[in-house]
């Protein structure tokens, strides 16, 4: 290890800052643009190198839209990205070597593979581009597919429509390393597969990790997984982080109510205690028009005058655990849980 | 009328359009009793929306080989014919599907739909059914009720629109209420509300309901009864305490055992079942489980293992079952 002065100024593998993309959207009969969707607004985030950091939170409040913006796959309205501290898309970080180091894995298996090729020459794709020799990709192809568990006697030559959606996913993640990145950005991967297939492909993502040091981004919907896969989460509201922390530290005492009221939506798993009561009212807003203040004072049970008015920024609750919400600042002036809200709360239900 | 409200009797379903005919459901035998509510537990592919759309009668008869009863209060639905069976539909028994754009029509407004279901089965006035309309609307707790009616399925979010096609499900009061995974494609948070209101208003109602999922949690949450399928047949049915706390069949323990229990198993592997589920286009002549069980015998190969009873209401289809 190099010398350096302190932990902290060591840089982060992957440094996200102020990140912003608003889809300008067309509406009316003369198709000009009416109003922008604010998919995601202003996150910022680290990677550390060897982590898995998961993402959670509810269908649109901008996951998939960080990790297009994290490939490049579509540009930033505003903000920066930084790889190893040097900013992408300078000299210092060229997007082509940028890209070799960061690939990303979908939900959907089938989209992302080209149906008229092989597994075996769609695995060696992406290192032929990059100017490795046929011979060399297909040998890497061959090997990559071996080692996510599809003999490459007799899968090589198949084509994607031969294959079940599990076989198919370990092509994409076999395709995913072709390029020998450091960071892999795990879209939903396994969310399209059954449970059975799926505890396969996470021990396979757990094994490959190890072997070849990766970092993950793991975006899932399944609280549950994302709990057994992660060592940090990272929850998203509405274009925005709500709170991000150590896995267990997050999941055991949750610093904002939105935390709280998504991990208290998942289920029981006990005939004896069902759930009797959900969590939050209602369906999540629309990013085009998202509430003032805290984006989640309209659903939230704690919320007070102050959070329709003031956003609140990320604030430390313990050295590593952070949390976008008013009462997780003492000097917010939110009168906190135990206030006549909350109380009046009890009452209305 | 006593005895259970829904009987399936060794209904087997095979599609006959393509190549190789796919055997689809293999001989399931499944009651449902009045109020009660029994969740079909499977993989992709199991057999679990064939065997529900098979008691609506939805499939091309012409391309699909229907064999066992199906009866609903000692009706045989199978042999249901024209005004009987629309009439059957909607009235005794209707569905809730994932997708909810495949039950409700884009062009009429929600309220328009489900006035006109009311109105084909029933002689009312229109007036009557914009009122019955709007309390179904109330009932499954849609916010600005008189509003919504008047809003087309677009206008509405995921979990409005959800609770949209359950009022239209239940328009004509049926006694069997089908939900094929309703709640799939929601999140969590709107999950558990649906969920819960499925449950409140199955037992205000009193209705029998069949629930398809393929998530455990699911089961547990609103079902009295789990049955688990696997390659068109059940391959274990109990209470869902039995199930999930004492499972029989080497599938449920497996799908059990795999599931990633968050902080407990962090950092380690997960127990996995080997291979894929099975080509229902050539299935195995034995237990269908064989090729992926830890616990396969000789006789797993060879011969299709019946159901073998456990205890009064569990039974698992498996060689080793009462081992
Ligand atoms: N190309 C686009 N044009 C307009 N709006 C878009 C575009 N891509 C995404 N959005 C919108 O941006 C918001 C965030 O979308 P995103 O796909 O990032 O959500 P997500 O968190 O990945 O959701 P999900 O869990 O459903 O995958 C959504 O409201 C979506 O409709
Ligand atoms: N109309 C059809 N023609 C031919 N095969 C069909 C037809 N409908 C379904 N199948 C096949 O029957 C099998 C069972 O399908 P079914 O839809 O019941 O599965 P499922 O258990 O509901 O799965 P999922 O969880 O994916 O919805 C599948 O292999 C499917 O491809
Ligand atoms: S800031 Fe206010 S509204 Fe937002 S989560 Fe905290 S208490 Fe609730
Ligand atoms: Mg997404
Ligand atoms: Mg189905």
């Amino acid at each position: 290890m190099m010398t350096s002065p302190a932990a902290s100024t060591v840089p982060a593998l992957l440094e996200v800052d102020d990140l912003v993309k608003h889809f300008p959207i067309k509406a009316g009969l003369f198709g000009k643009p009416s109003a922008v969707v604010k998919a995601v607004d202003g996150v910022t985030f680290q990677v550390a190198a060897g982590e898995t950091l998961g993402i959670v939170g509810e269908s649109g409040c901008g996951k998939s839209t960080t990790a297009r913006l994290l490939m490049h796959l579509i540009t930033p309205t505003s903000g920066a990205l930084r790889y190893m501290g040097a900013p992408v898309g300078t000299m210092a970080m060229p997007l082509k070597a940028f890209r070799r180091q960061v690939q990303m894995v979908f939900q959907d298996s089938y989209a992302s593979l080209n149906p008229r090729l092989t597994i075996e020459d769609s695995i060696a794709f992406g290192p032929k581009v990059h100017g490795v020799s046929t011979s060399d990709s297909i040998g890497r192809a061959r090997r990559l597919l071996d080692r996510v568990g599809l003999d490459p006697i007799r899968f090589a030559g198949r084509y994607p429509h031969e294959l079940s959606g599990g076989q198919r996913q370990r092509v994409n993640i076999a395709r995913a390393l072709a390029l020998e990145p450091s960071v892999l950005i795990l879209d939903e991967a396994v969310s399209a597969l059954d449970k059975s297939v799926e505890a396969q492909v996470l021990n396979l993502l757990l094994d490959l990790k190890d072997e070849f040091g990766l970092t993950y981004l793991f975006i899932s919907h399944d609280l549950e997984v994302v709990r057994f896969m992660s060592s940090r989460v990272l929850v998203m509201y509405l274009g925005k982080v709500a709170e991000v922390g150590p896995t267990e530290s997050l999941y055991n005492s949750s610093a904002h109510p939105y935390t709280t009221a998504l991990l208290g939506s998942m289920l029981s798993m006990d005939p004896d205690h069902r759930r009797t009561a959900a969590p939050l009212a209602g369906d999540p807003p629309n990013p085009i028009n998202p509430p003032s203040g805290c984006r989640f004072h309209t659903r939230c049970d704690f919320s007070a005058a102050l959070c329709s008015t003031r956003e609140p920024g990320l604030t430390a609750v313990t050295a590593l655990h952070s949390a976008a919400c008013h009462m997780a600042d003492p000097a917010s002036g939110h009168p906190g849980k135990s206030s006549a809200t909350a109380a009046k709360r009890v009452v209305s239900t | 009328m006593s005895g259970p409200i829904l009987a399936i009797e060794n209904l087997s379903v095979t599609f006959t359009g393509g190549a190789k005919p796919v055997r689809a459901v293999n001989g399931v035998d499944l009651h449902v009793d009045r109020g009660e509510t029994v969740a079909l537990l499977g993989e992709s592919g199991s057999g679990k929306s064939v065997t529900l759309r098979s008691i609506l009668r939805l499939h091309d008869a012409k391309k699909t080989r229907i064999d066992g009863r199906i009866l609903v209060d000692d009706v045989d639905v199978v042999s249901l014919q024209g005004q009987a069976l629309s009439d059957f539909r909607g009235k005794h028994v209707s569905m809730i599907f994932q997708e909810p754009m495949l039950a409700l029509d884009p062009v009429y407004t929600v309220g328009q739909q489900i006035i006109e279901a009311i109105r084909r089965h029933e002689l009312v006035s229109a007036k009557e059914a914009h009122g019955r309309a709007l309390a179904l609307f109330e009932r499954v707790r849609i916010p600005s009720p008189e509003r919504r009616l008047e809003a087309y399925p677009h206008e509405m979010s995921g979990g409005m629109r959800q609770r949209a096609m359950i009022a239209l499900a239940l328009s004509c009061s049926p006694r069997i209420l089908l939900a094929d995974e309703p709640t799939t494609a929601l999140d969590a948070t709107v999950q558990v509300q649906i969920l819960l209101l499925l449950r409140e208003l199955q037992q205000d109602l009193g209705l029998s309901m069949i629930f398809v999922t393929h998530d455990i949690g699911v089961g547990v949450e609103v079902a009295d009864r789990i049955a688990v399928m696997y390659a068109g047949r059940i391959v274990e049915i109990g209470p869902v305490r039995d199930v999930i706390r004492a499972p029989r069949h080497p599938y449920t323990v497996a799908l059990l055992s795999t599931r990633a229990n968050g902080g407990r198993l962090t950092g380690r592997r997960l127990p996995v079942i080997s291979g894929n589920p099975p080509n229902l286009a050539e299935l195995p002549p034995g237990c269908a489980f064989a090729p992926r069980c830890s616990k396969a015998i000789d006789i797993c190969r060879v011969s299709a293992p019946q159901s073998q009873a456990l205890s009064a209401q569990h039974s698992a289809a498996c060689h080793r079952a009462t081992e």
